[in-house]
């Protein structure tokens, strides 16, 4: 029996979240495929965070399927194994730079032997090296959302959600975060980001998903999207117009 | 004023002079109640966690008893274990009343619930923080368990204080189960109701304050350990 070993594609179908009478996601339905950077835009609560965390299973929607590339495999649970998240707010364990990287290869079952060796690797990929005693909560924000993809290097997912990961960053702090979601783009891991950030997207995206009130409004090429978006709303976005 | 003088100078003149009476009753007073709360830390940690973590029907109405069971009466607790631990109680043969092991169970049962309830209360807002994290790991129960009372440690240590404290003050239930025999089950708060009784106010208030010093000087060292290495940590 052959074994697809990727998870991609993602398909979601007619996914919807409510909390009590309040529909935050309805209807959104997309398909995404390995190879391209994909990044959810739209204003602040849009619903992009919550199509992030549903997708990656960190919450159950009220109707719809999220249904990925692996269809042997009935345990969403291992499906999320080759997945990981990025929050806008790094959680860092109270514990060392090198702790915190070796904790999650613990976790993602590594081999003792092989977590050290895999946390210098993405200590050193992150600049971090000189930082590895230290007490990881003692970074500066900037170092703490590289260390927090420092941990995602070591573990290599298949897909990397990313909710964010540049907000409230100084411009060379977010420089060096987007060059590493370049890096793991460029080894063949799948990006999943949001952003209300219109020259982020455009910097990162090779699709956009145009999310705005729980809606997604389109799904296109990067260069298409900023160039002729489909939707009057897409258009007010990149125009600078405030959207409610 | 003037028993309070004396009683001080007799703590004093216990402590200076290594009086073996009561070196040995401090080792018995630390000896139980130490061990109280080791055990209680075994039984209570997983507990408190597991709680912290477990959403299941009934939930509500176990924390409530078991924040209930943090103001257990000692003499109420003395009084039950002595009548499973006396000849004609369910554990008699194993004829541990009157011994310093009855006297750890009563303290353990007495300690457990506040470990497991401070430590439940404690992982709980701990795993607010840590929860979608550990999720998109996909972190085993168990796994997240370790992480967090690894990660709660330094408030746990408060947590054992409060533990120990309770325990070492605790008079009630000792000398029910334990019966205040000299040399072998007597601990400074039976040895101080003792004293009292008898009328030797100054030897009371003599032990008693070194049982407060004994409480200080536990609680100082524990909490420059904790403060020193939560900076290291950098909480």
């Amino acid at each position: 029996m052959t074994i697809n070993k990727t998870i991609m594609p993602l398909n979601v179908k007619n996914l919807s979240y409510q909390i009590g009478n309040k529909k935050l996601i309805q209807d959104i339905e997309f398909s995404l495929v390995s190879g391209k950077k994909t990044v959810l835009l739209g204003p602040n609560g849009a619903g992009k965070s919550l199509t992030l965390r549903l997708c990656n299973g960190l919450l159950q929607p009220t109707s719809g399927s999220i249904n990925w590339g692996m269809p042997q495999i009935k345990n969403l649970n291992r499906i999320r194994h080759h997945q990981l998240m990025v929050f806008q707010r790094p959680v860092l364990l109270r514990r060392s730079v090198k702790s915190n990287i070796e904790h999650a290869l613990k976790l993602r079952r590594v081999p003792l032997g092989e977590r050290k060796s895999r946390a210098m690797l993405a200590l050193k990929k992150s600049g971090l090296e000189p930082l590895e005693n230290f007490p990881a909560r003692s970074l500066s924000g900037g170092e703490q959302q590289r260390l927090a993809l420092a941990r995602a290097w070591a573990i290599m997912p298949q897909v990397l959600f990313l909710d964010e990961p540049t907000n409230n960053l100084d411009p060379a702090a977010v420089r060096s975060v987007e060059d590493l979601i370049s890096s793991f783009h460029n080894s063949g891991t799948k990006i999943i980001m949001t952003t209300h950030d219109l020259a982020q997207a455009k910097r990162i995206a090779d699709e956009v998903l145009f999310i705005h009130n729980g809606k997604l409004l389109e799904q296109s090429k990067a260069e298409s999207f900023f160039l002729r978006p489909k939707s009057p709303e897409g258009l007010a976005f990149i125009s600078g117009e405030l959207l409610c | 004023m003037t028993s309070f003088a004396e009683g001080l100078s007799h703590a004093i003149e216990l402590i200076i002079s290594f009086d073996n009476d009561l070196i040995g009753i401090i080792a018995m007073s630390l000896k139980v109640s130490i061990s109280a709360v080791l055990i209680s830390c075994i039984i209570g940690f997983p507990i408190g966690a597991s709680l912290a973590l477990c959403k299941f029907r009934g939930r509500n109405l176990v924390l409530v008893i078991l924040n209930s069971f943090m103001g257990l009466p000692p003499v109420v607790v003395g009084l039950i274990v002595f009548l499973l631990l006396s000849r004609s109680g369910p554990f008699g043969v194993l004829g541990l009343l009157f011994t310093p092991t009855a006297m750890i169970i009563a303290q353990t049962i007495l300690i457990t619930p506040i470990i497991a309830a401070l430590t439940r209360q404690t992982i709980e807002d701990l795993w607010d923080e840590y929860s979608e994290y550990l999720k998109s790991l996909d972190s085993k129960k168990i796994d997240t368990m370790q992480t967090l009372l690894w990660d709660a440690r330094f408030s746990l240590v408060i947590i054992v204080l409060a533990g120990f404290g309770r325990a070492i003050a605790e008079v009630g239930a000792v000398m029910i189960v334990g019966g205040n025999i000299d040399n072998i089950t007597r601990v400074m708060t039976t040895a101080i109701a003792l004293e009292t009784s008898k009328g030797n106010l100054s030897i009371a208030l003599g032990l008693g304050i070194t049982l407060l010093f004994i409480a200080f000087a536990v609680n100082g060292v524990s909490q420059f350990i904790s403060s020193v290495l939560s900076k290291r940590a950098m909480l």
